[in-house]
């Protein structure tokens, strides 16, 4: 995703508009001006690209199930795929965008969707291009779909295949029903790898003119993004803007995206190696004074305690996972973070005291 | 006009603590196009504020002067009309989307999708964007963090949110990854002390530092709460005496922790009931109760009974969440201790 090579010549105004004086366009996040404008130029999905132009040269499209990770590309992906399809012109008329922002209960699926559907359209060749005979609808983040509206897509999306693509775009194809997610074919979005998403910040940065301190910050961005480009855009747009002149290293990165230090962690796990009650409470306390969320607190302890280290054996790390999992699921529910953290500090503190005596 | 509100700082200059973080939010203001903000940090940290002298250093003195609206909208399927109260400048709109309960969603879809959709009139005067502040959004439920997905991508051109509550844990994770987090922590008790004195310079009087760190220590970083400690106390008696007292709720919970520690009976479960029914009625939020309770036992038990007891309380306030009726979790937490405590007194003897 996000364009795999320069594709400067339509974007002419991702140069620094500083001072280019003219009417002054209202500034547009990175990510959306480096969004991908065709299916080519979204990077590090392969498969789903090849596939996808298999089936766009061939001038027959399935129905659409596009389903993975935050930030991977889906939305881009089908916007690039509506835009080579119809172009500018006709891209308005010809494809219906509903996400979880619009009204899109029972009585939507009934009226607005199955409207739209069921018009016919003309095969029409626009500048020299073959325009499908076909509209489409995206169906963005189905899964906040209710089943119930879900279940009533299931007899438009056969009734007006002729006229009508549907293509359904989730984070988790569980939460789409079984008959929906039959009728389309699906396509897995992988989280980028750290080469993919380095070359494509790299661009960035180059074209924007962002000052990063050393190579390892790329690493740093890919680290607290996870895969997600969506987050490493907004992280790297978010470090130039707010460390303005000064070259951003990977601390600054680590900051911007609210982890807690790898040294706090450290000390809360000595704290409760020690077995003093007191000194868990108090660092417990700090940590939230700090304004840490403790599901970022718990989410990179975890990542800790799976890790081979010197400080837990086998059965340890099993006991804590398990317990950090309870502790997700509490924090979920609206529990109390300090109580909550408290707890997991105090039964990693017992499980350390039970390897003592053994 | 209470010194809470009288000394809070309108501008990121004049901001008493966290020096760096008005450094780099003037940084982002000047170049004029920040992302949305997510602004997060315990309670009484100083975020509202920081919020508002960013508007001030975007917009200028103007945006401080606020009206209260009161907005209509029907529901689309039942055709009720629903209210919401908002407070608005001409340059920004700030919503309690946990005002609507659950209707929340349809706030999203409905108003911050209009105030969203119209750019600004005049950009040269207006400036190029609107900002919505949205308090509260961990107290969003998950329909209405999706609702907000799109509409802040699409609008970003045209309004910018910015976010704010006490915890990212209940933000989901695609609004979380469209903001710039912007951790606001607790001043530390220095911070508190300084403000303080400040405040007692500009009122003219005496803060001998001892009072002022027995309040600064009491705050616990809530800098709010130890204004008004401050001005509860100066009203209260003048010079100053040592010792901040406990609040009555205080007072009441360590009661009940001591009674729970001298008898354990069914007797007693009654007797300690009464008294919750009395903190309930008076206010106090259970999560509090059990929290402060908590705390209380810690202080008096064993240190092997300490891991079981944080164990069962974050387990019963869990229940508190998830549950209807906060003093059945309460006393079952109660009867809970009071069983562990109990087994526990008569252990030593069992095993010698």
């Amino acid at each position: 995703m996000f364009y795999n090579k320069s594709t400067g010549k339509n974007t002419s105004n991702s140069a620094p508009s500083i001072g280019s004086g003219g009417i002054q366009k209202a500034p547009e996040p990175w990510v959306s001006k480096y969004r991908p404008r065709t299916v080519d130029d979204v990077a590090h999905q392969d498969e789903v690209v090849r596939a996808l132009k298999k089936s766009l040269d061939g001038g027959a499209l399935p129905h659409l199930l596009f389903y993975g990770p935050p930030g991977t590309g889906k939305t881009s992906t089908i916007l690039a795929i509506a835009m080579d399809l119809y172009g500018p012109d006709l891209i308005k008329d010809r494809v219906l965008e509903l996400n979880a922002s619009d009204e899109r209960g029972i009585e939507i699926v009934r009226t607005k969707i199955k409207n739209f559907a069921s018009f016919t359209v003309n095969n029409t060749t626009v500048a020299g291009k073959q325009v499908p005979s076909f509209k489409l609808i995206i169906l963005d983040e189905a899964d906040s779909m209710t089943q119930d509206a879900q279940a009533a897509l299931r007899r438009t999306i056969e009734n007006t295949s002729k006229t009508t693509r549907f293509c359904l775009l989730c984070n988790y194809i569980t939460r789409i029903i079984e008959p929906l997610s039959s009728r389309c074919a699906k396509f897995r979005f992988k989280p980028l790898k750290s080469e993919a998403m380095g070359e494509r910040l790299k661009y960035i940065a180059d074209q924007e003119g962002v000052n990063l301190a050393n190579e390892s910050t790329l690493d740093a961005i890919h680290t607290v993004s996870q895969g997600d480009m969506r987050k490493a855009i907004t992280f790297m747009q978010s470090a130039h803007r707010f460390y303005a002149s000064k070259s951003i290293t990977d601390a600054n990165i680590y900051d911007i995206s609210g982890s807690v230090e790898p040294k706090t962690l450290e000390l809360f796990i000595n704290s409760c190696k020690s077995g003093d009650f007191y000194k868990v409470r108090h660092l417990v306390e700090r940590v939230m004074a700090l304004g840490y969320p403790a599901s970022q607190i718990i989410s990179q302890l975890f990542d800790i305690v799976v890790q081979p280290s010197i400080h837990f054996n086998n059965i340890q790390r099993t006991k804590i996972a398990i317990k950090i999992g309870q502790i997700d699921r509490n924090l979920v529910d609206g529990s109390d973070e300090f109580l909550q953290l408290f707890d997991l500090g105090a039964y990693m503190m017992k499980c350390f005291d039970e390897m003592e005596m053994n | 006009m209470l010194w809470v509100d009288k000394y809070k700082p309108t501008s990121l200059d004049h901001m008493d603590y966290h020096p760096d973080l008005s450094l780099h939010l003037k940084n982002m203001i000047k170049s004029s196009d920040f992302p949305h903000l997510l602004v997060y940090g315990p309670s009484g940290a100083g975020k509202k504020t920081r919020i508002m002298a960013i508007l001030k250093e975007v917009y200028g003195p103007n945006c401080l002067k606020l009206k209260i609206d009161h907005r209509t909208f029907k529901h689309p399927s039942t055709n009720k009309n629903l209210q919401v109260t908002t407070i608005s400048s001409p340059y920004h709109i700030e919503i309690n989307a946990g005002e609507a309960g659950s209707n929340d969603r349809l706030i999203v879809q409905s108003i911050i999708k209009e105030i969203a959709q119209s750019p600004p009139i005049d950009s040269s005067v207006f400036g190029a964007f609107k900002i919505v502040i949205l308090n509260e959004v961990d107290k969003l439920s998950k329909d209405a963090q999706h609702a907000l997905r799109r509409t802040m991508e699409k609008y970003a051109a045209s309004c910018r949110l910015i976010l704010c509550c006490d915890s990212t844990s209940r933000v989901i994770d695609p609004i979380r990854s469209r903001c710039l987090g912007i951790r606001v922590p607790a001043p530390s008790i220095a911070d508190v002390q300084n403000v303080l004195n400040i405040v007692a310079t500009k009122e003219k009087f005496e803060l001998p530092k001892k009072i002022s760190e027995e309040i600064a220590v009491k705050a616990k970083g809530n800098l709010r709460y130890a204004l008004l400690m401050l001005e509860a106390k100066k009203a209260k008696q003048y010079p100053f005496v040592e010792g901040v007292p406990l609040l009555d709720w205080e007072n009441y919970i360590q009661v009940i922790a001591r009674d729970i520690i001298m008898e354990q009976t069914p007797a007693k479960l009654m007797a300690v009931r009464a008294k919750l029914y009395e903190l309930i009625g008076h206010c106090i939020p259970p999560e509090l109760i059990i929290k402060t309770l908590t705390l209380e036992l810690l202080d008096s038990i064993d240190n092997s009974l300490k891991c079981e007891t944080i164990h069962w309380a974050a387990f019963y306030e869990h229940r508190i969440q998830i549950g209807t009726k906060p003093i059945f979790h309460l006393e079952a937490f109660i009867a809970k201790f009071m069983s562990c405590y109990k087994k526990f007194n008569s252990e030593p003897f069992v095993a010698q």
